[in-house]
């Protein structure tokens, strides 16, 4: 009776074990792909906003310096979105 | 071979010029972030806010050089650089983030917060000011530094 309670200590700690592990695993998976996920629109907004400002410069370069600027900062725009997702992901994962 | 493969663009860098004015722009706003970060997160929020703006500042420059460069040689080299330069900046971000987590004068609020109000307060401080140029180029320094152009009598 005595071992048979054991047991079932034992199999109640792995089962908790287990369910924490798998809860880490998932917040870990979560937090990579809410990352992931951050940095796709970036992505496709800045090539996007490229792929425009070299058929602007290709058309009128007379017009580059002024379209390149723009596109600078176009780019670091989007890529602050890319930025806050990070910052989300540091915070929900380490901090 | 196609235009676009060959089509560069010469002469001077404008997001060099850009990049440069943001950075000094982030030098003055930095003693008065780090001492409202000192007030909130003690010293350990002063270190992260400084290595935060370090991130932010760096990561602009290595931008503006990244597109500097390229541009010289070829349109679609630029537009590849860009891409994959995004890619590699924010792995180079996370890289710079994740070895500093677990120091012990690392507050990741503090850090993360910086990441953010840094490079957006920058770039809308900058956007404000390349706006103004855009729209009224008579405004703009260069324009306006009349000593250089002599009087037409001293001729």
């Amino acid at each position: 009776m005595e071992a048979l309670a054991r047991l079932a200590a034992e199999t109640v700690d792995t089962v908790a074990k287990t369910a924490a592990d798998e809860k880490n695993i998932a917040a870990a998976a979560s937090a990579g792909f809410a990352y992931g996920l951050a940095a796709i629109g970036p992505g496709i907004g800045i090539g996007y906003l490229v792929g425009q400002a070299v058929s602007a410069m290709a058309r009128q370069p007379e017009a580059a310096g002024m379209v390149r600027t723009t596109m600078f900062l176009g780019i670091a725009f989007t890529e602050a979105l890319a930025l806050i997702g990070f910052v989300v992901f540091i915070l929900l994962k380490f901090a | 071979m196609s235009d676009s493969f060959v089509t560069r663009v010469e002469g001077p860098a404008p997001e060099m010029e850009v990049g440069r004015d943001m950075v000094r722009r982030g030098l003055i706003f930095t003693p008065l972030y780090l001492a409202v970060c000192g007030v909130i997160w003690g010293l350990n929020g002063v270190w992260s806010a400084g290595y935060g703006i370090a991130i932010v500042l760096l990561n602009f420059m290595l931008a503006a050089l990244t597109i500097s460069l390229t541009v010289r040689i070829s349109l679609a080299l630029m537009m590849g650089a860009v891409l994959f330069g995004y890619l590699g900046r924010l792995g180079l971000i996370f890289l710079a983030v994740i070895l500093v987590k677990d120091a012990g004068w690392v507050s990741l609020v503090a850090l993360g917060i910086t990441l953010i109000v840094t490079h957006l307060g920058l770039l809308f401080w900058e956007m404000r000011h390349v706006a103004a140029s855009l729209a009224f180029p008579g405004l703009k320094p260069e324009s306006a530094n009349i000593e250089s152009v002599k009087p037409l009598d001293s001729i």
